[in-house]
C-alpha cells in the first residue's frame, strides 16, 4: 500500500469540498474493492475519504411506496432489516448473499454500485427493482446509471447518497455464485413493478443488462413456463475458467426461472 | 461416579482429551513466526519473477540503493560470489537407463535465468516493508522473454527453449517399477481391459498462515538463528549447514514455533529462509520476511499434477490380473526438496492398492516446466496411486457390469494373507480390508440406495454412491531400505524424556506439530505409561536447541516414528527407576513392578511412587551411586522396520442438480483403520480435515496456468475455490482397529487418510450419478454441466 492521507468529513458537502479541492483523492465507502486494490499497489490515491461518520448516508427507511436506502447502510443491515424483509424480500435476499458475513458488515450499497463490478449483485436490484439512484447533486434512473463494465453515469465528485427502491407487486432473485470468490456468475433480479416486469441480469455481461424478450413473456403470464425456449446469446458474454460464455448464457434463463418461482412462491 | 484412582487413566491412551493446545490457538495466543518482532528488526521484501521464462540481461539496483530506509538490495549475483548453494533435493532417482536424474542448480535467487512467474529475482532489505517495497519498484531488470514451458503433457521433448539446460528435453527422469514382462503376460491372457486417461489435478496447498522466516545472526558469538515456518526444523538446519550456507551447525539454531499448518508445503528447504539469513549476517541485524497471500500462491510448492493413462486386466470373474501405469508428473520449475520421491517411490509403491492384483507395471516420467515448483501435499504420491486405481476399478465395475462392492470384495487381500508382499515392493502388515467395506456399506446403507435414487429422480436430480477403499503407506521406512532407493536423510526419529526433580516431565521430540494435536496426544502416552498426570508432562518441539536431532512431521510418520523414539526413551527411564526403586526398597531389581505411576516389591505392599524416584535420583543421597549416574533424563532414537499401512474404505452419495451442474455431497461416510487409536478426538478431526481436503479436489480445487504465457490464473481465493464449511456434509466416521504389527504401540497413522481416498470417492460417485466412465477433476458446475450435455448430444450425433 502507498501512504495516502486520510479524511473522514462529516456531511456531503465537505466530501465534495475534499474532491474538487484534490483531484487525486479517491472516496471510500465500506473498501471491500478498494482496500484489496490499495494492498496489491493498484492504486495511489493521494487522500481517502472516508464516507464512514456522515449520518445521511447511513440506514434503510420507507418512503411512501418505496424503501430508500443510504449508501453507507452495510449489506447485513439490508439483509435483515424488518421493513426490507417485509415489503422486498428478494432485496434482503439478495444482501443475505453477498460475499460472506465480513463482506456483509463491512461493504455497502454506495459502494458497490458505484464500483460497478460486472459481477457484483446489487446492479442487478436496482435496474430489476426500476430504483432511482440519488447522488450529492441529482436523481439518475436505474437504467441510465450503470454505463459499462467498472463505468457508471457518475460525473468526477459526485456520490452516491442513497437509493430510492419502489416497492414491487413481488419480485425474486436467483443467483448462481462463484464457487470461489460467491460473487455472481450469473444474477437474475425479476419483478413485477409499477412501470411493468423488469429481468435484470448481473454478473453474465460487461455489466448489468435487461432481457425484454422475458420481460415480454413474463407481462403476458408470469410463471417459469413463460421463459421456456427464451435464451440470451452468449456472443458478448464473459467467459473465465469458471465459467464459459454458453454456460452463462444457459445460466441466465436457469436463473431467471428460478428467480420467478420465488417471486411466486 | 467412579472416582478413578489413578487420574492419568482419564487421559490415557484411548481418551477423547479436549486439545491442549486449543486454549491458545482459539484465544489467539498462539505464538507463530509473522508474531515474533527481534530488537532491531529489518523487513525484507522480494522482487519476483512477473515471466513464467525469461533470461536476465540485466538488474540496475542503483536506484533502489538510494531509496529511503533501504539497508540492502542483494540479488542473485551477490550470493553466488557469497559461495551460497543450490536448494538441494532430498532424493536421488534413477532413470530406467540407470542415469541419474538431471538435477540442475536451484539457486535462491536467480542468476542468468528465471523459470516462473514468482521466481526470486533480488531482495530489499529496509527499515519498513512499505520502504523495502517502494524500493522494489525502482529495480530495473531487463529480461529476455523465452517461450514458456506449462502443460504436463507435452513438456517432455517440447520445442522451444527448455527449462534448464541441463535437461533438454525437459524430463528430470525416465523410472520404471514393477515385472514389465509379468504384467505384459497377465494382459495378454485378460477377459477384459479397463482402460482410462486421466488428470490428477495440480493443487496450492494454502495453509492457513502463509510462510514466514526471520534471520538473526550475533556478530559476537557468532551464532546464527533462523525462526520458520517449518514442519522440520532440524532438517532445515541441516539442508542450510551441508548444502546452501555451509554454516557450522553447532552455530546455527532453527525455531519452528506454532506452525498454522502446512500439508506438506512446509517441509521443504526454501530459497526465503537462505536470504533472510544471508541478510542478516550481511547487515549485522535481524531481517524478517512474511509472504502474502499471492506469494504463497505463487511460491508455496504445489501438489499433484499427474498426467495418466491406466490399464486393468481382469478374467471373467472380475479378477485383477495386472495393472499398468504410464504417468507423467510435473516438477514445476526445480526439484523441490522432496519432489523426486513423490510420483515414485510414494505412488508406485502403493499401486497394488487393497487388491491382490499379482502383476503391476508402472512407467513414470518427471518433467519441468515452467510453473511453480510441485512437491509433497497431503498424502503425496499415495493419493494419486489410489484415485487411479479407485477410478479404474469402477470403470472395470461398469463395463463388465458386476456391482462395484462386490468387485472390491472378489479382489480385496484377505488378513489370512498377511503379511503380504505386494508386487510392488511393499509389505503389509495387517489389515481387514473387507469389515471396512462391510462397515460402510452398512453405515450409508448401501440397500437402500436405489430407493434413494429413484426419490432423486422424482426431483430431477441424478444421485450417485462412490467407494474408495484405499492403503496408504505411513512412517516411510526403514532408513537404509530408503537409502538404497536413493533416500539422502535418514527416516528415523528421537526423544527425550526428561524427569524432572520434582516430578514433572519434559519430553523433546525431534517431529513438531503443524496443527495434529502433539502436545495433547504425546502427552497421553507419556501420562499413561509414566503413570504421571497430564498437566504435569509437557511436549517440546520445533526447536533444534532444545530437541534432539529428528525428521519432523510429514508422511502420518510423528506417532508411527517419533512416538515410538519416545516410547523407548520411556522405557529407558522405566528400566533406570526400577533399579533406583531396588535400591530404596531394598529388594532386587527383578522383583520390581511398575504400573500407574507406582514400583511395588512383587507380592508386597512395598511401593515407592515415580516422583520420589525421580527426586531421589536428582538428589542422590540415598542412592546406588557406584552403580547409576543419578538423573532421570533418557533419550532414545527409533528407526521403524517398515512403513505403516493406514486402509479404509469410504462410500459417499451425491446429487447432482443437471440444470446447474452442481454436485451436493448428501453423505459420507468413513471407516479406518489407524491402528490404536490414542486421542479419537483428534482421529476423528484429522479424518475430517483430510476428507475436506479430498472433496476440494474432487469438487473445487484446480490451479490453473496460462498455456502459453505461463502466468498463475488462480493466483489468489478469488480464482482458486477453497472448500468452505457448506460446501461438505457432516462426517460419519468410524475405526477399525487393526494394530500394526511392527511397532510396539501398534499404531498407523491418520494424518493423511482422508485425502487419500477422498477425491476418489467423491469422483466414483459423480460419475455414478451422472452414469458416465469418467470425468475429470474437479467435478465444478461448469463441467458437469458439459459433461451432461455432450452425454445428451452424443447419441444424436450418432444417428
Amino acid at each position: 500500500m502507498y501512504s495516502f492521507e486520510y479524511q473522514h468529513p462529516t456531511s456531503v458537502s465537505a466530501v465534495a469540498a475534499a474532491l474538487a479541492a484534490d483531484p487525486d483523492a479517491k472516496v471510500v465507502a465500506g473498501g471491500m474493492t478498494l482496500i484489496p486494490t490499495l494492498k496489491q499497489r493498484l492504486a495511489m490515491p493521494s487522500t481517502l475519504v472516508d464516507l464512514r461518520d456522515i449520518p445521511e448516508l447511513q440506514g434503510v427507511r420507507a418512503e411512501g411506496d418505496s424503501i430508500v436506502v443510504g449508501a453507507m447502510t452495510p449489506h447485513a443491515d439490508v439483509a435483515y432489516d424488518t421493513t426490507v424483509r417485509d415489503r422486498i424480500p428478494a432485496l434482503a435476499y439478495l444482501a443475505r448473499h453477498i460475499g460472506d458475513a465480513q463482506v456483509r458488515n463491512r461493504g455497502t450499497l454506495g459502494g458497490s454500485i458505484a464500483n460497478a463490478d460486472p459481477a457484483a449483485d446489487y446492479p442487478a436490484a436496482v435496474v430489476g427493482l426500476n430504483a432511482t439512484v440519488v447522488t450529492s447533486s441529482r436523481e439518475i434512473a436505474a437504467d441510465d446509471f450503470f454505463t459499462g463494465m467498472f463505468e457508471t453515469a457518475l460525473e468526477p465528485g459526485e456520490i452516491v447518497t442513497a437509493v430510492r427502491f419502489p416497492v414491487p407487486q413481488r419480485a425474486g432473485y436467483a443467483k448462481f455464485r462463484h464457487p470461489a470468490s460467491r460473487y455472481a456468475v450469473v444474477g437474475v433480479m425479476v419483478a413485477q413493478t409499477a412501470a411493468g416486469v423488469r429481468v435484470a441480469v448481473t454478473g453474465a455481461g460487461p455489466s448489468v443488462f435487461r432481457v425484454a424478450e422475458m420481460e415480454q413473456a413474463l407481462a403476458g403470464t408470469f410463471s417459469p413456463d413463460a421463459l421456456a425456449g427464451i435464451t440470451v446469446s452468449p456472443d458478448g458474454l464473459n467467459a473465465d475458467i469458471h465459467a464459459g460464455a454458453d454456460y452463462r448464457a444457459h445460466l441466465v434463463t436457469l436463473m431467471a426461472k428460478r428467480a420467478v418461482v420465488m417471486a411466486t412462491g | 461416579m467412579t472416582v478413578l484412582q489413578n487420574p492419568a487413566k482419564s487421559t490415557g491412551i484411548g481418551a477423547p482429551v479436549k486439545r491442549v493446545e486449543d486454549y491458545r490457538f482459539l484465544t489467539g495466543r498462539g505464538r507463530y513466526t509473522d508474531d515474533m518482532n527481534k530488537q532491531g528488526q529489518l523487513y525484507a521484501y522480494i522482487l519476483r519473477s512477473p515471466h513464467a521464462h525469461a533470461r536476465i540481461l540485466s538488474i540496475d539496483t542503483t536506484e533502489a540503493e538510494q531509496a529511503p530506509g533501504v539497508h540492502a538490495v542483494i540479488t542473485g549475483a551477490e550470493m553466488k560470489a557469497a559461495g551460497i548453494g543450490s536448494l538441494p533435493c532430498g532424493w536421488l532417482i534413477k532413470s530406467r537407463d540407470g542415469m541419474a536424474m538431471k538435477e540442475p542448480p536451484h539457486l535462491p535467487l536467480a542468476v542468468d535465468k528465471v523459470r516462473y512467474v514468482g521466481d526470486q529475482v533480488a531482495v530489499v532489505v529496509a527499515e519498513t516493508l512499505n520502504q523495502a517495497k517502494d524500493a522494489a519498484e525502482l529495480i530495473a531488470v531487463d529480461y529476455d522473454e523465452l517461450p514458456a514451458t506449462v502443460a504436463t503433457g507435452t513438456a517432455a521433448g517440447a520445442t522451444g527453449a527448455p527449462v534448464h539446460d541441463e535437461a533438454p528435453d525437459n524430463v528430470c527422469y525416465d523410472w520404471e517399477w514393477g515385472d514389465k514382462a509379468k504384467t505384459d503376460e497377465a494382459f495378454a491372457r485378460a477377459a477384459h481391459v479397463a482402460r482410462l486417461d486421466l488428470i490428477n489435478n495440480r493443487l496450492v496447498p494454502n495453509a492457513m498462515e502463509p510462510r514466514a522466516a526471520i534471520g538473526e545472526y550475533d556478530r559476537g558469538s557468532e551464532e546464527y538463528t533462523l525462526t520458520t515456518t517449518s514442519q522440520n526444523p532440524q532438517l532445515i538446519r541441516l539442508l542450510l549447514c551441508g548444502f546452501t550456507m555451509g554454516l557450522p551447525e553447532h552455530k546455527v539454531r532453527v525455531v519452528a514455533p506454532d506452525v498454522g499448518g502446512g500439508f506438506g508445503s512446509k517441509i521443504y528447504h526454501y530459497a526465503e529462509e537462505v536470504i533472510v539469513v544471508f541478510a542478516a549476517r550481511k547487515l549485522g541485524r535481524p531481517v524478517k520476511w512474511t509472504a502474502e497471500r499471492g506469494e504463497s500462491f505463487q511460491s508455496d510448492a504445489h501438489g499433484r499434477d499427474h498426467v495418466t493413462h491406466v490399464e486393468l486386466a481382469l478374467d471373467e470373474q472380475g479378477i485383477f490380473l495386472g495393472l499398468r501405469v504410464n504417468t507423467i508428473a510435473n516438477m514445476g520449475a526445480y526439484l523441490s526438496t522432496f519432489s523426486s520421491c513423490i510420483p515414485t517411490i510414494l505412488y508406485a509403491t502403493l499401486l497394488s492398492g487393497q487388491y491382490k492384483t499379482p502383476a503391476i507395471y508402472a512407467e513414470v516420467k518427471a518433467v519441468f516446466t515452467n510453473t511453480v515448483p510441485v512437491d509433497a501435499y497431503r498424502g503425496a504420491g499415495r493419493p494419486e496411486a489410489c484415485y487411479l486405481i479407485e477410478r479404474i476399478v469402477d470403470v472395470a465395475a461398469r463395463e463388465m457390469g458386476i456391482d462395484r462392492a462386490e468387485l472390491r470384495s472378489r479382489n480385496f487381500i484377505t488378513p489370512d494373507m498377511m503379511p503380504y508382499d505386494t508386487p510392488v515392493g511393499l509389505q503389509y502388515d495387517s489389515g481387514d480390508f473387507q469389515r471396512n467395506l462391510v462397515d460402510a456399506l452398512e453405515m450409508i446403507d448401501y440397500a437402500g440406495f436405489p430407493a434413494r435414487r429413484a426419490e432423486s429422480a422424482a426431483r430431477g436430480k441424478l444421485r450417485g454412491i462412490g467407494f474408495a477403499s484405499y492403503i496408504e503407506a505411513c512412517g516411510i521406512a526403514p532408513s537404509n531400505v530408503a537409502g538404497a532407493l536413493g533416500a539422502r536423510a535418514g527416516l528415523y526419529d528421537s526423544a527425550e524424556v526428561r524427569f524432572h526433580p520434582t516430578g514433572s516431565v519434559s519430553v523433546m521430540v525431534g517431529v513438531h506439530s503443524h496443527g495434529q494435536g502433539h502436545e495433547t496426544t504425546f502427552a497421553q502416552i507419556v501420562s499413561e505409561r509414566l503413570g504421571v498426570p497430564m498437566d504435569k508432562v509437557e511436549i517440546v518441539h520445533g526447536d533444534s536447541a532444545r530437541t534432539p536431532f529428528g525428521m519432523g512431521t510429514y508422511g502420518s510418520r510423528s506417532l508411527a516414528v517419533g512416538g515410538m523414539a519416545m516410547m523407548k526413551a520411556i522405557d529407558k527411564v522405566i528400566a533406570k527407576s526400577k533399579k533406583i526403586a531396588a535400591h530404596l526398597l531394598e529388594a532386587s531389581a527383578d522383583d520390581i513392578e511398575f504400573a500407574d505411576g507406582t514400583f511395588r516389591v512383587a507380592g508386597t505392599d512395598k511401593t515407592i511412587g515415580i516422583a520420589e524416584i525421580a527426586g531421589a535420583a536428582y538428589v542422590p543421597h540415598n542412592y546406588p551411586l557406584d552403580e547409576l549416574e543419578p538423573g532421570l533424563d533418557e533419550q532414545a532414537f527409533y528407526d521403524p522396520k517398515n512403513f505403516t499401512f493406514p486402509n479404509g474404505t469410504q462410500i459417499c452419495e451425491v446429487e447432482v442438480d443437471p440444470e446447474t451442474g452442481v454436485t451436493k455431497i448428501l453423505r459420507f461416510v468413513a471407516v479406518d483403520d489407524f491402528g490404536r487409536v490414542i486421542n479419537p478426538m483428534i482421529v476423528e478431526g484429522q479424518v475430517h480435515g483430510g476428507l475436506v481436503q479430498g472433496i476440494g479436489q474432487a469438487l473445487l480445487e484446480n490451479c490453473v496456468y496460462d498455456e502459453d504465457s505461463g502466468q498463475l490464473l488462480t493466483g489468489s481465493f478469488m480464482d482458486y475455490a477453497m472448500p468452505r464449511a457448506d460446501d461438505v456434509p457432516s462426517f460419519e466416521v468410524k475405526t477399525n482397529e487393526v494394530l500394526c504389527t511392527t511397532n510396539a504401540l501398534g499404531v498407523k497413522g491418520c494424518g493423511e487418510a482422508g485425502t487419500i481416498g477422498g477425491a476418489a470417492c467423491v469422483m466414483n460417485a459423480v460419475c455414478d450419478a451422472l452414469d458416465i466412465a469418467h470425468m475429470d477433476m474437479p467435478a465444478s458446475p461448469e463441467r458437469v454441466w458439459r459433461t451432461l450435455r455432450d452425454k445428451q448430444a452424443a447419441p444424436l450425433a450418432a444417428e
